[in-house]
């Protein structure tokens, strides 16, 4: 019989504990390099929430791995992980594309911007399609086809972004630059009654997109028939059978909705941010949404926090390699790797241990015996 | 320190004649005390059982005499010295063998392969094979386990397996033989044969402990008898000077009617028809042989056969998790397509339920919370949903309302399915399918490492559904369950219904149609 923690350990303690540690190794590293990690760790936090343009960064990053972070876990639901984030994203990014470039100068942005969201959505859904179909009819692992998919993805966008859709030779691989009917509009009118500046960061409205996409994962998962059957799929596939769920419909469909959320996530940086199409522009978030889908448990309610906290990594580590010159992008990177690491790989590490502690200290004796 | 003195001063003393003495030994599991200052005494040359229901402290108490748990205090005795087991190489050394429950064979070594796996005698192989397979003669000579030594593990029938996990002990120097629920697997007759060997082991000076849960192979072959409840090691009894209503009210801690109480059976029309069903698996072997049999209302047709004679398939194959390759099965007299389009779902909708033999691989998914379990394969009844979304209210509702009806405990929907102990684990799966008022119901293995309390009260359940009319289709490994419970008995046998007796069949009669021998005539000729 396995017994139970309190959520607030599960769900508090546990990732804190690994968070700390993993900053802790990642300040030894700092300390090694012969820089003050008291100070490293100031210049971090400093540049990710001490400004409003900070802020506006860190949230504007954290909406990229929102959505990103939805996607792998949606499919975690059923039992599925997709790698493919990253070229799902990536064709949503010509979704979005594609319906900018066509009404732009016809439509005003509060028209354009529904049908950018389902021209993201479907692409994306639409790469994520091939890879579930052919894990659900034939077999093929997901893991391997969705890592087969992000290369075809990328090569595809560059031949386009390099050939039917290039502006001009000189400019590089990119789409023109949008008009304003899909200029979005930025969340300044929000923060500003608070008395914060964001000056200017890209931070934008499909922020709140992701919040409500947030709140419709977590009742779709939860609270609906097929969020039931996509969990029991996930956590027991005979079962499953068993209670007649049909499982090639529940694959195909959870992976094409985990699909449109990491397309949904183009809508941040293209329309909110570069106002054109560009090669590169996931910059890697399909990836982080994996860490950020462990950290927060597939669960939207803590998603939405470890993303803003991979989100302040990205931001605050971009000011501190800014600050101290000895720490590098690379170093950033090695304590996205660490918080990666602790949080997502070696999740349980500290759990046997608090596990112990917890009842060693008696803190259950409240629990009256359980009849067994 | 006074406890190990006093076992100093009596050591090389009278007490030589214990094999095995554990003290005041403790465990615990997180807040879970799973052994409770236990102390047992196991006489030299001796069989001494263990009984208890799941989750009374058996099997951790033998791990801790293998050397897979350490116990927090208490000391081991082996032969009168202090022992301290810190592994299983040392209980090896101190002359203790296991034989699991689930064998630990490399399925598709030879016999002397197994036999000397972990103790080749050095890398080159060729001197300790020699070595070991004239050794493995000896041994089978001396204690008549006759097995080919070059047989292939995955070709030999379970009960010459065990007998090779016996070899393998006694080959490794074991006095002492621990044997974990060793005829869950075997037909009666294997399990006669397995005793018979377990008697000339004893003869040859050998010590047993036996762990079980059937009291009547405690009955039949064990010198001595120690019962476990809860953690505790409740009495030790002689087993000539005890009865079987004694230990069952040890274990459970309670009086337990043993014997199922039930009327004559009253059959109406034919609810559940089956004609020449085949089924083979994914690897193209035929596991259900133009089986052909019907189901009436008000009667409990009971499956009887040695696991892994084609009884699952066949219950998955009507219940439409599985299909046939031919045949045909009817329900309600109108047909079901179990060649291709059989659906567990639909069937459901058509009063079809299913209890399922392994509650845990299939009729449960335990990290759910109890009231989610508990609509599986219903969630999509209206009474459930409110469009598309759940109606958690009504979900947790009937839920509590069944918890009641069932007694299961503790009497919360929201914990997890896991923390149910198996026999409310079965409880969760029986109240499910069986208040949906279905016509036909199917049961496999209802009370799989159930604890007896809690099988008297599914016993007693099935018995009233039969009573409201409706057709049972009973599956179980365990004979006296059958017997008892069913109207009609079939046997099956690689694949094949080998025979239909009256459950008041004598049991060796039954034994022997459940390894194929003395197969119907009539049957055969009718397929």
């Amino acid at each position: 019989m396995t017994r139970d923690l309190p959520k607030w350990i599960d769900f508090g303690l546990l990732p804190l504990i690994n968070l700390v540690v993993a900053f802790l190794i990642a300040g030894l590293v700092v300390l090694l390099i012969g820089e003050n990690p008291a100070r490293a760790a100031y210049l971090l936090v400093r540049g990710a929430f001490g400004s409003g343009y900070g802020l506006g960064f860190t949230l504007y990053y954290a909406t990229t791995f929102i959505f990103t972070g939805l996607a792998v876990a949606m499919a975690f639901h059923a039992g599925l992980f997709n790698i493919g984030g990253e070229g799902q994203a990536y064709i949503g990014g010509l979704g979005v594309a594609l319906v900018c470039l066509s009404v732009d100068s016809i439509l005003p942005w509060w028209l354009t911007f529904p049908l950018a969201i389902l021209g993201a959505a479907l692409f994306g859904a639409a790469w994520a399609f091939i890879p579930a179909v052919l894990q659900a009819k034939r077999g093929s692992h997901i893991v391997i086809t969705t890592i087969m998919f992000n290369f075809i993805a990328s090569a595809v966008m560059v031949y386009l972004l390099a050939g039917p859709l290039q502006k001009s030779a000189t400019l590089g691989p990119r789409t023109r630059d949008f008009e304003a009917g899909a200029q979005i509009p930025k969340l300044d009118w929000m923060f500003s009654p608070l008395g914060i500046d964001l000056g200017s960061s890209p931070l934008n409205i499909t922020f709140l997109l992701a919040l409500v996409m947030a709140f419709l994962i977590w009742l779709l998962i939860w609270r609906t028939r097929f969020g039931y059957e996509i969990r029991t799929l996930g956590l027991n596939p005979t079962a499953a059978r068993y209670a007649g769920i049909p499982e090639v419909r529940i694959i195909v469909v959870t992976m094409m909705i985990s699909g449109a959320l990491a397309g949904m996530m183009a809508l941040n940086p293209v329309m909110g941010d570069q106002s054109r199409l560009q090669l590169e522009f996931t910059e890697g978030a399909g990836f982080v949404g994996i860490a950020v889908a462990l950290m927060g448990r597939s669960h939207p309610a803590g998603i939405i926090p470890a993303a803003i906290l991979f989100g302040a990594l990205y931001q605050g580590g971009a000011e501190l390699a800014f600050d101290m010159p000895n720490i590098t992008r690379d170093m950033i990177v090695l304590i996205q790797g660490l918080v990666i690491l602790f949080a997502g790989a070696m999740e349980h590490m500290f759990r046997p241990a608090v596990t112990r502690l917890y009842f060693s200290m008696g803190f259950d004796r409240a629990k009256p015996e359980e009849a067994s | 320190m006074a406890e190990t003195g006093n076992v100093d001063s009596r050591n090389g003393s009278s007490d030589d004649q214990y094999a095995i003495e554990l003290v005041g030994i403790n465990k615990h599991f997180g807040a879970v005390h799973a052994n409770k200052n236990i102390s047992l005494a196991v006489r030299r040359g001796s069989i001494h059982g263990i009984i208890g229901e799941n989750g009374a402290g058996k099997s951790t108490l033998m791990s801790i005499l293998y050397g897979f748990y350490q116990a927090e205090t208490g000391d081991i005795l082996i032969n009168g010295v202090k022992s301290h087991i810190g592994d299983s190489l040392a209980a090896i050394k101190s002359g203790i063998g296991m034989v699991h429950q689930h064998f630990m064979l490399v399925h598709n070594f030879s016999v002397l392969e197994n036999i000397m796996l972990g103790a080749e005698d050095g890398p080159i192989l060729n001197r300790g094979v020699a070595r070991a397979r004239a050794e493995l003669e000896r041994l089978e000579t001396e204690y008549s386990l006759e097995v080919d030594p070059d047989a292939i593990i995955e070709e030999l029938p379970v009960g010459i397996q065990q007998r090779v996990e016996i070899l393998k002990a006694l080959y490794r120097g074991a006095e002492i033989l621990i044997l974990d629920e060793p005829t869950g697997v075997l037909t009666p007759a294997e399990a006669d044969h397995l005793f018979r060997i377990l008697g000339q082991l004893k003869e040859q000076g050998k010590t047993i402990i036996l762990i079980t849960h059937k009291l009547r192979e405690i009955m039949a072959i064990t010198d001595t008898v120690s019962v476990m409840r809860r953690g505790e090691m409740v009495a030790t009894r002689k087993t000539a000077e005890t009865t079987v209503e004694e230990l069952a009210e040890l274990m459970v801690g309670r009086r337990v009617l043993l014997r199922v109480n039930k009327g004559k059976a009253n059959p109406g029309e034919v609810k559940l028809s089956v004609r020449d069903l085949t089924v083979r698996d994914s690897r193209g072997v035929v596991m259900v042989d133009k089986v052909s049999f019907d189901v009436r209302a008000g009667e409990i047709v009971g499956i009887a056969g040695v696991a892994g004679n084609g009884q699952s398939q066949l219950l998955e194959t009507i219940a439409g998790i599985r299909h046939a390759e031919s045949g045909e099965v009817l329900l309600d007299g109108k047909p079901v397509d179990v060649r291709a389009s059989a659906d567990p779902a639909i069937l459901r909708q058509r009063g079809l339920a299913h209890v399922p033999e392994d509650r845990h691989r299939m009729g449960l998914v335990l990290p759910f919370e109890e009231n989610e379990c508990s609509i599986l394969g219903y969630h999509s009844s209206p009474t459930y949903l409110n469009g598309p979304f759940l109606n958690i209210d009504s979900i947790r509702a009937d839920a509590a309302e069944k918890i009641e009806q069932f007694d299961i405990r503790p009497p919360s929907c929201r914990l997890k399915t896991a923390n149910f102990s198996g026999g409310n684990q079965q409880k969760i799966v029986l109240a499910r399918e069986m208040e949906r008022d279905p016509s036909v119901l199917l049961v496999g293995q209802p009370t799989r490492g159930v604890d007896v309390g809690a099988i008297e009260f599914i016993h007693r359940r099935i018995i009233e559904m039969r009573d409201a009319g409706k057709a049972i289709l009973l599956v179980s490994v365990e004979l006296d369950e059958i017997r008892s419970l069913s109207d009609r008995v079939l046997v099956m046998f690689a694949g094949k219904v080998v025979g239909e007796r009256d459950p008041a069949t004598d049991e060796s009669e039954l034994g022997l149609l459940m390894a194929g021998v003395g197969a119907d005539e009539e049957v055969e000729a009718a397929q």
